[in-house]
């Protein structure tokens, strides 16, 4: 008989800093001590708090421990699982919060700050249940919104539901996903199909693989609803192939579906067939785009083509189809079950529900956190995020990666939904919510995100192939210190044109973080043009090291480090020191910062 | 899949197990586990315990876990009963079989079983 559970979370992020060694030292542990029939080890997907992993949970208690290592588990299979002594020093704590609060230590992991403001629908199953179980998914109510779709509903009352509950595509660009079935569902044609877009792109974004991860078995669920409500009896998953866990998941989730006839044939013997297959997909970037998308699961070349017609009236082999994010998936059943008036109580006006962040950067909790759409930035960034790492000031967050824009500090209060982004030029992505600090150059951003779109583009379209080429190049000038304040009106005039002209949302989005950081931070802009200075210290061409003589010492520990022997000693004797102090050579200096580094301790070299 | 009832019935059998992550159901009880009690014998009487509450169907109301030395090493395995507004009992010199009995009159009949407690020993 089990009278304890350990939840391992079997996450990317937790696979990644070990957790399947902490499993398997489990294992042997539990063996040792003899407890492998009391205790049950079970794998999760993700619980949200990757910077913490390995992640583990013992219930009934909910001891939530972090940043476990193999050498810990003998201590708490020892300690914990036979004697009921939780060891204190792996227990989380909120991070930044005074000590006094720690000396409570069964804190329930839903009490930490971390969890507290948030509200998981797509997510309530992530770390809950082991995905490779279709019964666990069951006991957590799973597929019976399935049955009670096939059973009590018609198709007409599902896109009802849908619609009424206010949930839009949480891909990115926002359409009613209610609106998008029922533009599919009256087309008349022998085949439709239903695809799930899981080609998370973005850098920075890693929500769908989670959901993937962490519960396969709704995405399947919802897919099913969808092919009920517009009729169509063949799904398509298009996921990445550099997401082997969340493919082998998926994989095992449909083939126990099919097992027990939640796939296949008369399903709840209502006669509505239905059945799934994955696609995989190289890591193209415009394949997430969705003709491009459709495109490559029909083996062709993942190209966009231009919309209308859209792919609810010709899509995936000609035929209507419907495409929708692995998230809006997700919400689909919870949906269902609860109706729309629950759904539609959750959100702001336009934007109903919650949504899924991928929080990185500079920030202390990394992970993935799920709100109601309307929370302020500022609670996600100060309460769930825990705050910028070193006691660094917020400089500004970015949406949507390479497609939307960054957020600076005098809008940390904007409350987060798809208009509120829009109309102050963000747009809401996939999710990705990448925070940075005073230490970041805007200008540099913008062209790392231009970096990426310029490898992604496809090529197909004139104002994104060359034009996404001439903007980067542009940035590099000024990065380099040869731009001028002419410069910056082309910039801008550039990137209205691709936005204007491109074929795909790829190039209609790509100008973004340019424009972003141009309206926002226009002053570092002219920083680099006209004072050639770049205030963040991050481009190095605008960069020069220097040694403050009468700080220096004269050990010489720079002049170790220094890689291109640019420095040297001099005969100058500061008052009060006994030995010469050092310069740098500024023809020599590569500006890799490793004097910096080596001078911790005096900090007598500095760069502007 | 043909029906769902077929649905309920897996998830019947599932929730049993799933309802242990949900963590504190209304009735806590809790078995000193520490060296002192697994000398004299506490691990069968928390098997007992979780194995019976499982049977009987409490699951979702009663919650059963363990804990350190509670002090009173002359006296176990020891028992403690939680209960939310009621006060705590007690139970000492557990068995297998008086486990079996207090899921039995206590938790699932609300009698507490006055002659285990420490109370009964004690006077």
């Amino acid at each position: 008989m089990v009278r304890s559970q350990v939840l391992i979370c079997g996450g990317t992020g937790c696979v990644s800093s070990g957790s399947q060694k902490v499993r398997e030292e489990f294992e042997k542990q539990l063996e040792l001590n003899g407890l492998q029939d009391e205790i049950k080890l079970v794998r999760t997907g993700c619980f949200g708090l990757c910077s913490l992993g390995p992640i583990v949970i013992v219930y009934p208690d909910g001891t939530f421990y972090s940043r476990v290592t193999p050498d810990d588990v003998a201590e708490i299979v020892s300690e914990h699982l036979l004697k009921g002594r939780p060891v204190e020093r792996l227990i989380y704590a909120d991070t930044g919060e005074a000590e006094e609060t720690q000396t409570k230590i069964e804190t329930a992991l839903s009490e930490t700050k971390f969890y507290k403001s948030q509200k998981r629908v797509a997510l309530r199953n992530c770390g809950v249940i082991d995905p490779e179980n279709i019964d666990e998914y069951i006991a957590m109510d799973g597929y019976a919104a399935l049955g009670k779709v096939l059973t009590e509903m018609t198709p007409e009352e599902v896109i009802k539901v849908v619609t009424d509950s206010g949930l839009r595509g949480r891909g990115g660009a926002g359409f009613p996903t209610g609106r998008k079935w029922g533009l599919c569902a009256p087309n008349k044609a022998p085949q439709k199909y239903v695809v799930c877009n899981a080609d998370e792109g973005d850098p920075g974004a890693f929500m769908d693989r989670s959901v993937l991860e962490g519960d396969p078995h709704c995405i399947i669920e919802a897919m099913a609803i969808a092919g009920y409500a517009i009729g169509a009896t063949k799904g398509y998953v298009y996921v990445r192939a550099e997401y082997p866990i969340a493919v082998k998941r998926l994989g095992i989730a449909i083939a126990q579906a099919r097992e027990y006839g939640l796939l296949g044939e008369n399903i709840f013997d209502s006669g509505f067939n239905f059945d799934l297959q994955i696609r995989l997909g190289a890591g193209a970037f415009v394949c997430g785009e969705e003709t491009a998308l459709m495109h490559s699961i029909e083996g062709q070349r993942g190209d966009p083509r231009p919309r209308p017609p859209y792919p609810a009236v010709r899509g995936l082999y000609d035929s209507p189809t419907v495409e929708n994010n692995v998230e809006t998936f997700a919400n689909i059943p919870q949906i269902i079950l609860n109706g729309a008036e629950w759904f539609a109580s959750m959100g702001t006006e336009k934007s109903k529900g919650t949504k899924v962040f991928a929080l990185g950067g500079k920030i202390n909790n990394t992970g993935l956190v799920e709100i109601p759409m309307g929370t302020t930035l500022r609670e996600i960034i100060e309460d769930i995020g825990g705050g910028i790492p070193n006691g660094k000031k917020f400089k500004a967050a970015q949406t949507g990666g390479p497609s939307g824009g960054c957020i600076p500090e005098s809008l940390i209060d904007t409350p987060i939904d798809y208009d509120n982004l829009t109309a102050i030029g963000c747009m809401m992505g996939s999710g990705g919510l990448i925070v940075m600090d005073e230490d970041t150059c805007m200008v540099d951003i913008a062209k790392f995100f231009l970096d990426f779109t310029v490898d992604e583009s496809c090529g197909k379209c004139t104002p994104c192939r060359v034009g996404m080429k001439r903007l980067k190049e542009m940035l590099e000038k000024i990065t380099d210190g040869r731009g001028t304040l002419e410069d910056l009106d082309k910039l801008e005039e550039l990137c209205l044109y691709i936005k204007q002209n491109s074929l795909c949302g790829l190039g209609q989005t790509a100008p973004n973080p340019v424009l972003a950081t141009l309206k926002f931070f226009r002053d570092e802009y002219v920083a680099h043009v006209v004072e050639k200075r770049c205030p963040a210290g991050v481009c190095k061409n605008l960069l020069t090291y220097t040694i403050d003589k009468d700080k220096c010492i004269g050990c010489g520990l720079c002049a170790k480090a220094c890689p291109a022997d640019a420095i040297t000693r001099t005969d100058y004797i500061a008052p009060g020191h006994k030995l010469a102090s050092f310069a740098i050579n500024k023809d020599k200096c590569v500006k890799c910062g490793a004097c910096i580094a080596s001078c911790k301790k005096i900090k007598a070299i500095s760069k502007r | 899949m043909k029906s769902l009832a077929e649905l309920q019935k897996i998830k019947a059998n599932m929730k049993q197990r799933i309802v242990l992550r949900e963590g504190s159901g209304d009735i806590r009880v809790v078995v000193g586990m520490a060296t002192c009690g697994i000398a004299a014998g506490a691990r069968p009487v928390l098997n007992e315990l979780v194995k019976d509450v499982s049977e009987e169907g409490l699951s979702e109301k009663v919650t059963v876990s363990q804990t350190g030395c509670i002090g009173i090493c002359q006296y176990e395995p020891v028992v403690e009963v939680f209960e939310a507004g009621k006060e705590k009992v007690t139970y000492v010199k557990m068995t297998a079989e008086k486990a079996k009995e207090i899921v039995e009159k206590h938790l699932k009949g609300g009698q507490v079983v006055e002659e285990y407690t420490i109370g009964a020993y004690q006077s």
